[in-house]
This record gives structure tokens, C-alpha cells and sequence, in this order.
């Protein structure tokens, strides 16, 4: 019988492989998904305790604290995005491996962002509910931050990719991806604080959508670029 | 023509070159500071709104006009360096990005020196130029140290040369994302339809101190890439030569 299949893989299956196997890598070892997002809601709660029970304050704060903790988060996770492929050599393999890097680095922002910036967005309106943020703004909130994390999953891809192999990566990665995560934060965070108050909210969710296309276009294109070089 | 520039992109040739360039760099440098600094500080009139304190103009605006002009040096020869592997392009990178981040430090101190008369503050979230000026100054701060962490000079050289591109897609929407954010720097005087919005007197000064500025960004950064490509060629044996005199025998 004879094997019908093309020699080399789409481009379509590699990209799925790769997702389908972060997934499951993340499925496998729940303390990598679980631990950003009980770091996301420990910050959460550090501010109520540091500033005080007073709902109209942390009605005021919460959109802000609220982004800020889920930036901190995806940097936390961003960090071992290309470590254990870096160590256990299957990085090399995505290098050498038949489809373009581009896709399999697309790919691997993909699946970070839905082992990590998905579950966020989906506990994200029990934190703002704890910050008694009004109805329409957590709505506001779940959407701005899905366009948010997926932003950060893209970048933050790209400073993962310059720092893998670096001894000191951590703190490195947050000082090359934080200044540019600035746009996100501020129309994010601005964004829901303009909702509070029952303000035009689109142009802030159309920034934060058009932001994320760009990522997905571009954004690509430097990882796989940087994971070359690193990998030299 | 071209083979000017094929021949500059030779380290030798180039280090021989702006050797010759960099004092004259210096004397025009020297010259345009001296006559805008004294023009600017004792010359010009007082601000009939801003009073004396108007005249840290005379190093704010070149210096903030030379933080964003050494990122985009820095940005501009780090993808022809990426691109055409030129080496002496990610040189010019390497030398420019602490001087581009030194004069974005000038522009944010004097700007704040600044703002404490005029707004009552040294520090105001709301100016979007302050604020992304200070972002800017955290891009300089995420290359050199990304460099400064990786040992092989030619693995720095491309890896803060895609940061360095990421950056520049990026300076036009942080500086918009800011600007959005909030408004209350007074608008743009130098630039704008049906000429500059300024007494010559105040004017005239300003423009040498802008020409100064230039020429001395561009005699330090010659001089930094000089002492960049000596270090990045001390194997070369022109550079022994060079040093030792000697035929680069030892």
C-alpha cells in the first residue's frame, strides 16, 4: 500500500503540530499554566490590602492594577516560552525542520497565549467583580484584554527569542519588552477606565485590535529572525 | 560616488577618514555652541511670558532633537548591518546608542529643570513629549543592556540589531499611544506653516546651538566608532601596525 501523504507537511499541520504540542506539554505540567495566573491574581489582591478596602478607590484603580498585574503575568510566562526547547535540543529541530520559522515561531506565540493569556482573560471578571468595577466595564475589560495578552504573547515572543540561551534572561526580557508593551497598557488600561464612566470606549478596542494585527504580522518575522541568531 | 562609500565601509579606510573628519567636526561644533550659548544667554531678550527661563531652550531642543535622531542612526545602521552584513554599520550602532541615550537624559533633565517655573513641577504624567521621551530613554536602556549581555560581538551585533528595528516599528505608536493619553506640552514654535513663531533674535541663536549640537554628536560618534572598530579589529594587522609602528611583527 502506498503512502499517499506529501513528503513534507503543510504549512498548516506545522503550525497546528506545534500548538497541539505546547498545549499539551502545558496539560501535562499544570503548575506552568496555573502559576502566572495565581501570580496575576496575588497582585490582583495586593493592592486593596496595600490601599484599603474603599470600593470607590478600588473602583478607580482597578482597571489600571487589573493590566498591569496581566503584564506582569505574561512576562513571568514568557520567560520559559523557548527555555525547555532551548535545552532538550527540539528548538534546533524547528530550526532544521522542513516549514518556514516564521509559521512554527507563530505558532509557539499561539500557544503561549492560549495555555497563558487566554485563562487570564477568563478570571479576569472575578478579579474585577473583587474591585467592584461597574457591569459594562468587565465586558469592556475581557475584550481589551484579549486583544492585550495576545499583543504580549507576540512581543514578548520576540524578547524570549533574543534573550534564550542569555544567563541572564529574566530581567532582561522585561527590560526589552516592557517599553514596548507600552501602548497596550495604556490603551487597555485607559480604555476600561474610560468605560467606568460610561465613555466612548471603540477607538481604544479598535487601537488594541488594530496593535494586535500588526503583532501578528510582524511580530513573527523577528522571532524567527532572533531565534537564528541565537542559535548560531 | 559608490566607490567612496564601498571604500568608507573598510575599517582601515574609514578609521584613516574620520581621523581626518572628527577635528572639524570639533571646530564647527565648538564655534556654533559658543556663539548660540553666549547669543542664547546674554543676547537674545527675555521671554515676555517665560522670562529667563526660556533660554534652557538652547540645549533642550537639540538635545531632544538628538535623541530621536541617534535612534534613528542607531535603527538606520543596524538593519543595513542586519541586511548587508556590513560590520562597520553595527560599529556606528554599537557607538551611537550611548549617545542617543545620554542626550535623551539632557532633554529629559533640562526639560523637567523646565517645568518646574513654568508648570510647578519637575515631573508632569500629563506632557506626552516627557512621557515618551522617557520611554525612549528605556528602548536605549533594553539595547545596550541586551548587548551588554551577549559575549560574541557578532551575535550582540544582530540581535540588538532586530530589537533595534522592533523598536523603531514601535516609536511612532508609543509616541501616539501617548499622545492620545493626554495633552498639555505647548505646541510646536520652530516647525510650523508660515515660518517659526520666534523673535530672530531668540531664533538665531537657537539654530546654532541646533547646528552645534549636530556637529558634536557627530564628531563623538566618529570618535566612538574609531575606538569601536580598533577594538573590534585588534587582531587586524593594520591595527598593529597602526599601534605599534612596527610592521605588526610582534
Amino acid at each position: 500500500m502506498t503512502d499517499t501523504r506529501p513528503l513534507v507537511p503543510s504549512l498548516w499541520s506545522g503550525f497546528v503540530g506545534i500548538v497541539r504540542r505546547d498545549i499539551l506539554l502545558a496539560w501535562k505540567r499544570p503548575g506552568d499554566v496555573l502559576n502566572p495566573l495565581f501570580f496575576f491574581a496575588m497582585v490582583s489582591t495586593l493592592f486593596p490590602l496595600a490601599l484599603g478596602p474603599s470600593s470607590e478607590q478600588l473602583g478607580s484603580i482597578g482597571p489600571g492594577v487589573i493590566w498591569v498585574a496581566a503584564l506582569l503575568a505574561a512576562l513571568l510566562s514568557l520567560n520559559s516560552l523557548f527555555v525547555s526547547d532551548f535545552e532538550d535540543g527540539s528548538l534546533d529541530q524547528l530550526l532544521l525542520s522542513p516549514q518556514p520559522l516564521t509559521v512554527l515561531a507563530l505558532g509557539k506565540a499561539i500557544g503561549h497565549w492560549m495555555v497563558s493569556g487566554l485563562p487570564l482573560v477568563v478570571i479576569s471578571p472575578l478579579v474585577a467583580i473583587s474591585f467592584h468595577m461597574p457591569d459594562q466595564s468587565i465586558k469592556v475589560m475581557a475584550v481589551t484584554l484579549f486583544f492585550g495578552t495576545l499583543s504580549l504573547s507576540l512581543l514578548g515572543s520576540i524578547g524570549a527569542a533574543l534573550t534564550v540561551g542569555l544567563h541572564r534572561g529574566t530581567a532582561l526580557l522585561s527590560l526589552l519588552i516592557l517599553p514596548l508593551a507600552m501602548p497596550v497598557l495604556i490603551f487597555g488600561a485607559r480604555t476600561v477606565s474610560l468605560s467606568t464612566s460610561d465613555d466612548a470606549v471603540s477607538a481604544g478596542v479598535y487601537f488594541l485590535a488594530a496593535y494586535c494585527m500588526l503583532a501578528l504580522t510582524l511580530a513573527p518575522f523577528a522571532t524567527a529572525a532572533a531565534l537564528r541568531i541565537s542559535n548560531e | 560616488m559608490w566607490k567612496f562609500f564601498h571604500k568608507l565601509a573598510s575599517p582601515p579606510h574609514f578609521y584613516q577618514f574620520a581621523g581626518k573628519i572628527v577635528p572639524w567636526f570639533a571646530v564647527i561644533a565648538i564655534a556654533c555652541i559658543g556663539y548660540g550659548g553666549f547669543a542664547g544667554l546674554f543676547v537674545a531678550p527675555a521671554d515676555y511670558q517665560q522670562g529667563d527661563a526660556f533660554r534652557i531652550i538652547y540645549v533642550h531642543v537639540p538635545a531632544s532633537y538628538l535623541s530621536m535622531m541617534a535612534y534613528s542612526i542607531m535603527a538606520i545602521s543596524a538593519g543595513i548591518g542586519l541586511i548587508w552584513r556590513i560590520k562597520l554599520s553595527h560599529a556606528v550602532a554599537a557607538a551611537a546608542a550611548p549617545l542617543g541615550a545620554w542626550f535623551t537624559f539632557l532633554a529629559l533633565a533640562t526639560g523637567s529643570i523646565w517645568g518646574k517655573p513654568m508648570w510647578g513641577t519637575w515631573w508632569e504624567w500629563g506632557d506626552p513629549r516627557l512621557t515618551s521621551e522617557l520611554l525612549l530613554l528605556f528602548l536605549y536602556i533594553g539595547y545596550m543592556a541586551l548587548r551588554a549581555s551577549i559575549d560574541d560581538i557578532a551575535k550582540a551585533d544582530k540581535a540588538s540589531a532586530v530589537l533595534a528595528l522592533v523598536g523603531v516599528v514601535n516609536v511612532p505608536i508609543i509616541h501616539f499611544s501617548v499622545e492620545w493619553w493626554s495633552s498639555l506640552h505647548q505646541g510646536p514654535t520652530l516647525v510650523r506653516e508660515g515660518g517659526p513663531a520666534m523673535a530672530p533674535d531668540m531664533l538665531y541663536p537657537l539654530l546654532a546651538m541646533i547646528l552645534g549640537f549636530t556637529f558634536l554628536f557627530g564628531a563623538l560618534l566618529l570618535g566612538r566608532v574609531r575606538t569601536e572598530v580598533l577594538y573590534r579589529e585588534y587582531r587586524a594587522r593594520w591595527v598593529r601596525e597602526l599601534l605599534l609602528g612596527d610592521g605588526g611583527t610582534t
